[in-house]
């Protein structure tokens, strides 16, 4: 039996999940409480666990950011909720010299077992200060892990595994994806946050996506099945460490690969990616590892414009079928 | 005013803890300049008074959360000088295992978050500390030093503002030492009066003589009556002055010899010992005893610190995680690391 879901009611569950199960779960961040969370990802919680669990912060994020950073290793696990990633930027000095730094710095004494939610992406013409994909950034940080749930069903089951986890995750929700709906599987339970998934299994090349790109990857894949090319669709979800086995597997089988990233194609996941796959698939290789990412500019605001920045459906099946050669 | 002498069990304690960190330094000092020591290494030579009157009026189970100029918070605390100095060894015995070195002493057993080398980074950690004990129906505190540069820093405003927003049991202390490395406090604070800077976030703020150890731990005692009475928040500053240079680099180019030589007059273990002495707490040979005592155990810290053992560089990529992932990359031979 499966249910339809948003993404949206998914976390909203799991939150509630996350508070009744542990008195040490609290939810923090700008608006979570009256206002119900930015993306409404935690109306009504502040009334059934009340504003001390589900608690407003100013608009401090280095403050409470690093608030929660210390709540955690005083015993709490926090969930901390950033509006977007362009905004966690302010609390950058706390997620990568302290949450990412105090069990080694420790030397194993103190780890940092805090949650720390944030939007990313774009797409609702919110122009060039609320739009950006920097999971690049945070992906980059040995201590961190990074994850970043695509579907209904993650999104419902991630979080308790982030939380479960001692060590600080960092969970990116695709803005875009706050609405979209899916079949959420009965009897569903902690999510591997060491593996990817493939989303479609195919025999001709891989194409590597996540988050926000991966319905875009699995249009592309249809596509191209009509063409009578056969994608294999992998979701990332956990950004740091990457799953190479499940990348590598996969690309030893097809023999290319196409990785579609909305960060921007420069020093980003897609390089890191592409080279891993060059680096321990190099003789398997069939033609150059091919990317999809968005254009090397902020992101603008017109609906036009920015959908031109960003990597689309025809871009991925265009650059597939240069891999293959047709 | 100076503040009326507590119980002779307390003065000598007192005495006998600024003495210790004292003589700790200036051995970090030559260690340094003997290379056993590397990095930076920050001495709060002549600040004794604020580490010691603070953190001796703590219960052993509020935390400290210090800044990268913390030997004296680490071994007033509790923390073994053997353990302190083999971790400025870098050796595996030390306080956090040999990976922080001097700036980052740590130690769970001792609720010692840090030697934090961001300034004004930890004020908010501080504050989320205070939010778990008083969530979880603690009854601890936790003490947080920063200097006066910190005050320029966005991180303090922020901490200040949720901590009295939210109440935490917080013992914010500021060590005015007069100088963020070579900026002045003048062209550094629009404000110069910190306590009513800090007060403006709606908390008790004071300032208190930090050359005299008793005025900060009577300041300190009233400040912990306050926050373990549920009062929330308090400021401390404690006006001070670093005898060294700001760190190992550092050719104090920004000040005058006057005006260190005239502050050395009020060296805190110097007037500390007379005023003592003067009172009948101790004699000359209690106090040579102080200072015997202090080099016998330091001399067993480097010891111990000498007789260490170094990680070996198999070990290079551990406490990166505690729960190490299964995935990542496969590294090769030469290149450890790779996640």
């Amino acid at each position: 039996m499966t249910d339809t879901i948003t993404y949206r009611d998914a976390l909203h569950d799991a939150h509630r999940e996350a508070l009744e199960a542990d008195d040490r779960v609290l939810v923090m961040g700008e608006d979570v409480a009256d206002y119900g969370g930015t993306y409404a990802v935690t109306k009504g919680l502040h009334e059934e666990f009340g504003r001390a669990r589900v608690r407003n912060t100013p608009l401090s994020e280095s403050g409470f950011v690093g608030a929660g950073i210390g709540a955690a290793l005083g015993g709490l696990r926090p969930i901390v909720e950033v509006m977007t990633v362009n905004f966690s930027l302010l609390a950058l000095d706390q997620i990568v010299n302290t949450a990412a730094t105090y069990l080694h710095m420790s030397g194993g004494q103190f780890n940092v077992p805090v949650v720390i939610r944030m939007a990313t992406g774009a797409g609702r013409q919110l122009a060039a200060q609320h739009s950006h994909s920097l999971e690049a950034w945070y992906a980059h940080v040995p201590g961190l892990r990074v994850v970043a749930p695509a579907t209904v069903t993650d999104a419902r089951w991630m979080l308790a595994s982030a939380l479960d986890d001692p060590d600080p995750v960092i969970m990116f929700e695709h803005a875009a994806l706050y609405a979209s709906k899916g079949e959420l599987s009965d009897g569903g339970g902690p999510v591997d946050l060491d593996r990817a998934a493939i989303r479609r299994p195919g025999s001709d090349i891989t194409i590597c996506a996540w988050g926000g790109t991966l319905s875009k990857a699995l249009e592309a894949a249809e596509e191209l099945g009509s063409d009578g090319i056969e994608a294999e669709v992998i979701d990332l979800r956990t950004l740091r460490p990457l799953d190479d086995a499940t990348i590598v597997q996969s690309v030893m089988r097809t023999n290319r690969a196409v990785v579609v990233d909305e960060g921007w194609r420069s020093v980003g996941l897609s390089a890191e990616i592409s080279a891993r796959i060059t680096e321990q698939c190099f003789y398997h290789l069939d033609a150059p590892v091919g990317r999809v990412c968005s254009a090397e500019v902020p992101i603008p605001y017109p609906s036009h414009l920015e959908q031109a920045a960003l990597p689309q459906v025809p871009a991925v099946v265009a650059a597939a079928k240069a891999a293959m050669n047709r | 005013m100076t503040a009326a002498l507590p119980a002779i069990e307390t003065t000598v304690r007192l005495l006998g803890d600024m003495i210790r960190i004292r003589v700790m330094e200036e051995r970090c000092a030559e260690l340094y300049q003997q290379t056993k020591i590397r990095g930076f290494l920050h001495l709060a030579i002549g600040e004794e008074a604020v580490s010691t009157g603070v953190v001796s009026r703590l219960q052993p189970d509020d935390a400290v959360v210090a800044t990268y100029r913390e030997h004296g918070h680490a071994l007033v605390k509790g923390i073994d000088a053997a353990r302190i100095m083999a971790e400025m060894y870098g050796k595996v015995e030390g306080c956090s295992g040999g990976r922080g070195g001097s700036m980052h002493l740590f130690d769970a057993d001792h609720r010692f978050y840090g030697g934090n080398a961001i300034v004004g980074g930890h004020l908010p950690l501080a504050v989320g500390l205070g939010l778990a004990d008083d969530m979880l129906d603690g009854h601890r505190a936790t003490a947080c030093f920063f200097g006066e540069g910190a005050m320029a820093e966005g991180e303090f405003h922020e901490a200040m503002n949720l901590a009295a927003l939210w109440d935490t049991p917080t013992l914010f202390v500021c060590e005015n030492n007069l100088y963020a490395m070579g900026t002045s406090l003048e062209s550094s604070e629009s404000e110069t009066n910190l306590a009513v800077k800090a007060a403006a976030y709606n908390l008790p703020a004071w300032s208190v003589d930090g050359m005299d150890v008793v005025a900060v731990a009577e300041a300190t005692d009233r400040a912990l009556t306050s926050i373990r009475g549920g009062g929330g928040p308090v400021f401390l500053e404690a006006k001070t002055y670093r005898f060294r240079a700001h760190s190992m680099f550092d050719p104090d180019l920004y000040r005058s010899k006057d005006e260190i030589e005239r502050w050395k007059e009020r060296d805190p273990i110097v007037t500390f010992t007379d005023r003592l002495i003067e009172a009948g707490h101790i004699d000359a040979e209690g106090i040579e005893q102080l200072w015997a005592g202090a080099r016998a155990e330091m001399d067993d810290a480097v010891a111990f610190a000498e007789a260490g053992t170094w990680e070996p560089v198999e070990r290079l990529t551990t406490n990166v995680y505690r729960r190490t992932p299964s995935s990542g990359h496969p590294a090769p031979e030469t290149e450890r690391g790779q996640v």
